[in-house]
């Protein structure tokens, strides 16, 4: 396998304008002979799917909501990120492009992150066109507000429901399609596996979840918008039918996968409250706006939150970040709540959680200017852990939230396998080692509207295709191995269920392969989820029927893959030998305890190449060159 | 901490869409009251499992509210007592130890069962796909503020817009009406300027898809708005009566 990234020449500012120039076109006319998969319906693959609907081809969309508008971009809270400058606050394209290139911890690709940065603009202007009710001031003008790893007021929101509303444009702008007749919808369909003919992704097997039937659909190309597999963790923010079966299956197909131990943990959620816990819920980024986070001084302070003084409080994040305070980037927001509750200052009855206050904010601005703010998040922190947070600080504490590791794409956003893109959260592309807030919506919706359809028909253009239907020999194969794979599923007398063998493995996970990491615990967490693994294969069960509505049977697929799955998130996490983003090795870390990165031995993507089963993934390294930004200590002092 | 309760469940257990289902007893102990309701099933599920019956099939996702898979309509109210959420935002706190809870699906011509606690909610994607959008291609929008947008139109839209397309409003409508979701997409696009220029065909082609559809007609009992868990005014409906009577007295084809 070789690593083409295919960046264009020339300087960083022009390579797009000049990449869009120089790709192949495909005639109007013809487009509609071209028939692409689109495989999810979340920011992503809506946008795709309206955009490539809108030129002229024939769409297939494909999903496993029973309606494409529940796709898990619909509960992003927080924003979305633009470089528009309407404060005028100093904010550029360049400005953009290098918080989020140093908010990655430089180990994203210049090229694509400058381009996510330039298109950024036109997704504020499409969804404003679509009738996306973003929040606006007085004068009719949209309102920004801040958020982390970033001195600029850059953040687009509606409200705490930036991802509905947004979900909600790219949703509808498909549904306009779908009454055009350019795309096609599948509903309750579960990507199972990719069919290659030719060295060519050709087409896809589904399991229709209503039905059970496992149906083969075959087109051009195919575009794969399913998102990341923080559900990997058990719990998570993750919706509950989030997972990594589809992309995953791809890569033992062929795609390399990248980065996989890049994985994001949000400071700012509900803490875990028992066993019985099923997910967990972010409280928004937005919130430290005006929330202050802090801890007791002293580990035996044990008194409730409103009778501690201020002279008794930590308020460690602006302490030790004056600049940015409450506002640091999440990784490091992370890192310095473990930091406090690992030194026995945590609050909360398992001392798991941080506070953060909201009584200076309401005493400033008053309480009904945070309840228009943030009145929604209030509520739901109220419903779920039956404390008010206008009159007690909340608890929060960090949690599984969003991967930035996932099938390695060039330029172009197509995988190691011709005719395979992939797209938003699925790719491992612009977000490096960490995310910042606000920019996986302003990525997902950047990949769909406005880079794959231009960079897919450069392929089309360009490509040969040798018949293809769903009776060729390769879609037989790959269909039957799909069955045989649900018949051992089903066939196994096991006696433990799919849930138990998922909270196993999050244990093991959450526990050596977290926030923090060092090389004995990753090689304990390999030896356990092999163990794990091999006894999930005797003694699963699965209830039911396979030819009936069976969400066990779903899920115990799902289960199956992130078994395999969590191996390589540990390996990949051995192999990077420094500290970087959200991936932190205690091995590897200044002083002061930040992240130490190795930028000699460690300035690159790690794409790993599947071997067979049980076989050691091959390792290939895409190297990061920085042409426009100079590598630097991460500071946000 | 409050002490784990038990309870009595009545639930609605149907094998498909042509078979007939039945209301089934189950007794379930040591319930925590922090424990989410959904979460309460997963832990029968887990315990049907494990003595060999089929799990209660039901549709979740997000759990905080925002996705709208989820819902059921618990002791004969959609998404249950508490107001303003959804089933996946109730907690057990909110029932007595010992209560019976009865347990249903959304029952409406148009939300065929297809098993168990999951409908088939097609219908109103139909709707949408008839006309609940702006139709604007990809590049085609102006800079985001070649029109600025009054601010109480914007905040009007936005309520109208939080709409998650659950369906409760169908389930309790005693006509199984769809108005107040077709009310809601109408609305948010009727009251902003990029929605003004579509705003006729639109109404007639909505409220013709939900007719299409087998939905009842509204008749004002205001149910939908009580157990709405976004709380979408039922005044987006007299909007989008205004809005089908502009289309059709003022404007006719």
């Amino acid at each position: 396998m070789k690593l083409d990234s295919k960046v264009p020449g020339g300087p960083i500012q022009e390579k797009w304008d000049r990449h869009r120039f120089e790709m192949k076109l495909v005639n109007p006319a013809n487009k509609r002979k071209y028939k692409i998969l689109v495989v999810g319906t979340g920011l992503a693959g809506a946008s795709a799917a309206a955009t490539l609907g809108g030129l002229g081809y024939d769409v297939h969309a494909f999903f496993i909501h029973d309606s494409p508008r529940r796709a898990h971009s619909i509960a992003a809270q927080g924003g979305i990120n633009a470089a528009k400058n309407y404060p005028n606050d100093g904010d550029s394209i360049w400005r953009l492009f290098y918080d989020t290139i140093k908010g990655g911890d430089y180990r994203a690709r210049e090229a694509n992150v400058y381009r996510l940065a330039q298109v950024a603009n036109n997704i504020i202007d499409q969804c404003v066109a679509q009738g996306v009710p973003f929040a606006r001031e007085y004068g009719g003008y949209l309102d920004n507000r801040s958020f982390g790893g970033a001195q600029v007021s850059r953040t687009f929101y509606a409200r705490g429901q930036t991802g509905q509303q947004l979900l909600l444009g790219a949703y509808s702008a498909m549904m306009q399609q779908v009454n055009a007749g350019n795309v096609k919808l599948y509903p309750r369909r579960e990507m199972l596996d990719l069919v290659i003919k030719n060295g060519q992704a050709r087409g896809i097997i589904c399991r229709n979840l209503v039905s059970g039937e496992i149906e083969s659909h075959a087109g051009h190309a195919v575009a794969l918008c399913t998102g990341g597999y923080g559900n990997l963790y058990y719990l998570s923010t993750n919706a509950m039918n989030s997972n990594a079966t589809a992309a995953w299956r791809c890569y033992k197909r062929g795609a390399a996968f990248a980065n996989p131990c890049f994985t994001q943990i949000h400071p700012t959620c509900i803490p875990v409250s028992g066993d019985h816990q099923s997910k967990l819920t972010l409280m928004s980024e937005s919130l430290r706006n005006d929330g202050r986070v802090w801890v007791p001084k002293r580990a035996d302070d044990k008194r409730p939150p409103n009778q501690i003084p201020e002279e008794d409080r930590d308020y460690y994040l602006e302490r030790r970040y004056p600049s940015f305070g409450n506002l640091v980037p999440r990784d490091v927001a992370s890192r310095a709540a473990k930091a406090v509750c690992d030194e026995g200052r945590g609050v909360g009855e398992a001392g798991l959680s941080v506070y953060l206050d909201f009584r200076d904010a309401i005493a400033r601005l008053g309480r009904k200017a945070i309840a228009d703010k943030y009145g929604n998040l209030f509520d739901m922190y109220l419903r779920i852990t039956d404390e008010n947070p206008y009159e007690v600080p909340m608890r929060i504490y960090p949690a599984v939230h969003y991967t930035m590791g996932g099938l390695w794409v060039d330029y172009n956003l197509m995988s190691t396998i011709p005719g395979l893109y992939v797209l938003g959260e699925a790719n491992f592309s612009d977000h490096g080692a960490n995310r910042l807030g606000a920019s996986a919506l302003m990525q997902g919706l950047a990949d769909g509207y406005f880079i794959l359809p231009y960079t897919i028909g450069d392929y089309l253009a360009g490509s040969t295709f040798p018949t293809a239907t769903v009776e060729d020999d390769e879609f037989k194969a790959t269909r039957q191995e799909v069955l045989d794979q649900t018949e051992r599923m089903i066939r196994n007398r096991g006696n433990k269920d799919p849930r138990t063998f998922h909270r196993e493995l999050g244990a093991i996970m959450w526990d050596y392969v977290g926030m923090a990491r060092n090389a004995q615990g990753l090689r304990e967490a390999i030896t356990k989820i092999r163990a794990l693994r091999e006894e999930y294969w005797q003694n699963l069960k699965v209830p039911g029927r396979p030819d009936s509505f069976n969400k066990y049977l779903e899920y115990a697929g799902r289960i199956g893959d992130y078994m395999e799955l969590g191996e390589l998130v540990a390996m990949d996490a051995l192999q990077r030998e420094e500290s970087c983003g959200g991936h932190f090795r205690e091995e590897y870390q200044t002083e002061e305890g930040e992240a130490l990165r190795n930028d000699e031995r460690f300035a690159f993507a790690a794409a790993w190449e599947y071997k067979g089963p049980n076989q050691k993934p091959e390792l290939h390294r895409e190297d990061l060159t920085f042409e426009s930004v100079e590598l630097k200590q991460r500071s946000y002092k | 901490m409050a002490k784990n309760m038990t309870v009595y469940l009545k639930i609605w257990r149907q094998p498909g869409p042509d078979q007939p289902g039945r209301m089934v007893d189950y007794t379930l102990q040591d319930v925590s009251p922090d424990m989410s309701f959904l979460e309460m099933l997963d832990v029968l599920n887990t315990q049907l499992i494990a003595r060999g019956d089929e799990p209660v099939e039901f549709d979740s996702d997000c759990r905080e509210g925002i996705c709208g898979s989820c819902g059921m309509v618990i002791n004969g109210i959609a998404h249950g007592p508490l107001k303003g959420v959804a089933t996946c935002q109730l907690h057990m706190r909110s029932f007595d130890d010992g209560a019976t809870i009865v347990i249903e699906p959304w029952r409406a011509r148009s939300f065929p069962v297809i098993k168990d606690l999951v409908v088939d909610r097609s219908a109103f994607d139909r709707i949408i796909i008839s006309g609940g959008y702006v139709t604007v291609k990809t590049g085609q929008a102006p800079d985001a503020h070649a029109i600025p947008v009054p601010r109480p139109d914007q905040e009007k839209a936005m309520d109208a817009a939080a709409c998650i397309g659950c369906g409760a409003c169908v389930a309790a409508c005693p006509n199984a009406s769809a108005a107040l979701f077709t009310a809601a997409k109408i609305s948010h696009l009727a009251y902003l300027p990029q929605g003004r220029v579509e705003a006729r065909e639109r109404a007639l082609a909505m409220v013709r898809q939900m007719d299409a559809e087998g939905f009842g007609n509204c008749s004002n009992h205001g149910e939908c708005e009580a157990v709405c868990p976004k709380e979408i005014s039922i005044s987006t409906i007299a909007k989008m009566r205004r809005e089908y009577l502009k289309a059709v007295v003022l404007n006719p084809e």
